[in-house]
């Protein structure tokens, strides 16, 4: 048992490209859900027209990488438009529903044989990262001992985490605004909200337009980093990893969603690692009648949903949320 | 005070959907269906402007439907109403309240992880930081959020909500939710206030306050439509009174007129002709206030 590596591929996991991708998407949610109550089960589908925008638009039409960026934000914008128009007067759970078909058909579409020609089918579309690693500033990787990132990833990581933080700010200025004010009401009772005069729909409209472009430029994120896009890197647990990074951090908490990420991925990483050695070689520490290493691969997934529980139970306002406001029975 | 608003309604007559010197509300052939039950069913109706007007009725007279049709929650199957002269036919709630027209629940609507204070902040209108693209930018409207939070804290002040100021709005009895509701509603500024059942629930000490509240509201000159269940209450702060059964208007008139009619003992008391209206509504007041106060003991 080497517990060094395990713990340094776990860290490398926190602090790397797919926290970040999550951690975008998990502010998406805590947009939507955190603080105006709305259920998006379709995180996916936004992340995937984001990449598939800027991969489409340089790949396919040979535009310029920026413009492509462009056109990828724009989609999501689009895509929440025409899910909410249908949706945000009626019931919560409308919105629910629409979301998590919508992904679901974005992904098969994107992933169909039928659309080979523009979106590149099971393989993808690659190479339309090329002018965004070509800025690299870096000359080598980085390595401090514990962790080590290739020069690819110190470039990547450089751009999202900084995108994370100025999305953290965005989000900060915005929450103690009034019209974060508003969002929370919404939350609680639109209805009161509608009486006092405001344009409740509006609100909602601004908010999930919001919150699916952070989710876009998850996919976007993630489309550079792997420089390579498929329908399938967008399957619906993509959106229920990012909630649970929310819910570990604490919704409706400006660093909940991040902070989350960055534990999730610590612990996919670190569990997983810890069972794969624990089941690998000759002798291994669980015989392999008791666990196969197949099977060890997925004992993560059971240990982190046991630990969601868990934390669900005895601190369901997560790590950064108040236990306060959550404490409150709403009579 | 009150008999010059009494004088505004000198010489109306006490008939149901009776014209008024001069209405802020005009309603007619006003009906909504639920199922195979007419909830309402208004031929005709007309709120005074400046005066309080008391709406009652039994339990499923249809009080809180005609509030949501009016104000725009709920959408009438059909019949035509206007505030202050023009048509609210299919305006969106919202607007309805920035028009002037305000209303409060039956079942209090504070926001409980909002405090006291962003509660009635909220209400405020035509805010600057309310729009995206300048909530960012604090300087842009911190003056304004200046200028509410003071009027928010006069408010607060006038309603002995003011120690409360900075608690979670779920942490609030009943009857402070209550009062809560209203003064949130006023930082609307409305021109007419339509208060649900303002005094359900609360408990018969922050009664007599919340009576002077809805008095004073009149005397800053707004109009207030009000349902309640209390005779005693509706004859002590009403001018006039509309009665509904069975979603129509059955009767209007003075407190006294209203109280005096047929019609009114009959939709209230159904068979039991001989008891007296008062008497009934007190005993069951007390049995509400009882319970009010044992819940509260056992909230803590
Ligand atoms: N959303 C609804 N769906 C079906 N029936 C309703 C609905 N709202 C009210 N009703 C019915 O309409 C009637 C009038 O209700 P309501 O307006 O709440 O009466 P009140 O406020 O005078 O007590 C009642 O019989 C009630 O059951
Ligand atoms: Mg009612």
């Amino acid at each position: 048992m080497d517990y060094g590596t395990i713990f340094s591929s776990a860290l490398a996991s926190a602090l790397g490209p797919t926290a970040i991708v999550y951690a975008l998407a998990a502010i998406g949610l805590n947009i939507h859900f955190g603080y105006t109550g709305l259920l998006n089960f379709g995180q996916a589908g936004f992340m995937a027209v984001g990449a598939f925008g800027l991969s489409v638009s340089v790949v396919t039409y040979d535009l310029p990488f920026v413009v492509g960026v462009l056109i990828a934000l724009l989609a999501t914008v689009v895509l929440a438009i025409i899910l909410g128009v249908p949706t945000l007067r009626l019931r919560a759970d409308y919105l629910a529903i629409a979301t998590i078909a919508t992904a679901e058909i974005l992904r098969l579409i994107f992933g169909a044989v039928e659309t080979k020609d523009v979106f590149g089918g099971s393989n993808g579309l690659s190479g339309f990262a090329q002018p965004f690693i070509e800025l690299n500033p870096y000359d080598s990787g980085l390595d401090i001992g514990i962790i080590s990132y290739r020069r690819d990833d110190l470039w990547i990581l450089t751009v999202g985490w900084a995108l994370v933080a100025l999305a953290c700010l965005l989000i900060w200025l915005l929450m103690r605004s009034p019209w974060g004010r508003v969002l929370r009401s919404i939350r609680e009772d639109e209805d009161a909200v509608r009486s006092l005069g405001k344009n409740v729909f509006a609100y909602k409209m601004q908010a999930l337009v919001l919150g699916g472009v952070f989710g876009g430029l998850g996919g976007i994120v993630l489309a550079l980093s792997q420089n390579n896009i498929k329908g399938s890197d967008f399957s619906t647990n993509v959106t229920f990893y990012a909630y649970t990074a929310l819910l570990i951090g604490g919704a409706a908490r400006v660093l909940g969603p991040v902070i989350g990420a960055m534990i999730f991925w610590f612990l996919m990483t670190g569990i997983g690692a810890f069972f794969s050695q624990a089941t690998s070689g000759t002798d291994p520490l669980i015989p392999s009648d008791i666990m196969t290493d197949t099977q060890a691969s997925l004992v993560r997934l059971v240990l982190v949903g046991l630990g969601l529980m868990l934390l669900m139970i005895y601190r369901p306002q997560g790590i950064f949320g108040d236990r306060k406001e959550l404490a409150i029975d709403a009579r | 005070m009150p008999a010059d608003n009494h004088s505004l309604l000198a010489g109306v007559a006490d008939t149901p959907g009776v014209a008024k010197p001069d209405p802020i509300v005009k309603g007619s052939n006003i009906s909504r269906q639920f199922g195979g039950l007419k909830a309402v069913d208004v031929e005709h109706l007309e709120i005074q402007r400046g005066v309080i007007t008391a709406l009652i009725g039994p339990n499923g007279a249809g009080k809180t439907t005609l509030f949501n049709l009016l104000t725009g929650f709920d959408v009438p199957d059909t019949g035509e109403w206007s505030f202050n002269g023009t048509s609210l036919q299919k305006v969106p709630a919202y607007k309805v309240a920035r028009r002037g027209m305000v209303r409060t629940f039956q079942l209090t609507k504070v926001l409980s992880k909002l405090t006291v204070i962003e509660n009635m902040r909220l209400g405020a209108t035509g805010q600057r930081g309310e729009r995206f693209w300048s909530a960012p930018f604090r300087p842009l409207w911190s003056s304004q959020e200046d200028a509410n939070t003071q009027r928010a804290d006069e408010l607060l002040a006038r309603f002995k909500l003011d120690a409360k100021r900075e608690d979670f709005a779920g942490s609030l009895s009943g009857g402070q939710r209550k009062l809560l509701e209203m003064a949130r509603s006023l930082m609307v500024d409305p021109e007419l206030i339509m208060l649900d059942e303002p005094m359900a629930g609360v408990n018969p000490a922050l009664k007599q306050s919340l009576l002077g509240h809805v008095k004073s509201l009149r005397d800053e000159g707004r109009t207030v439509l009000f349902v309640e269940h209390d005779m005693d209450m509706v004859r002590d702060i009403s001018d006039w009174v509309i009665v509904m059964a069975q979603g129509k208007i059955v009767a209007e008139g003075t407190p006294d007129q209203v109280m005096s009619n047929q019609a009114v003992i009959d939709a209230y008391l159904g068979a039991h002709h001989d008891t007296d209206i008062t008497e009934l509504d007190e005993s069951s007041l007390e049995a509400a206030a009882e319970q009010e106060l044992d819940e509260e003991g056992t909230h803590g």
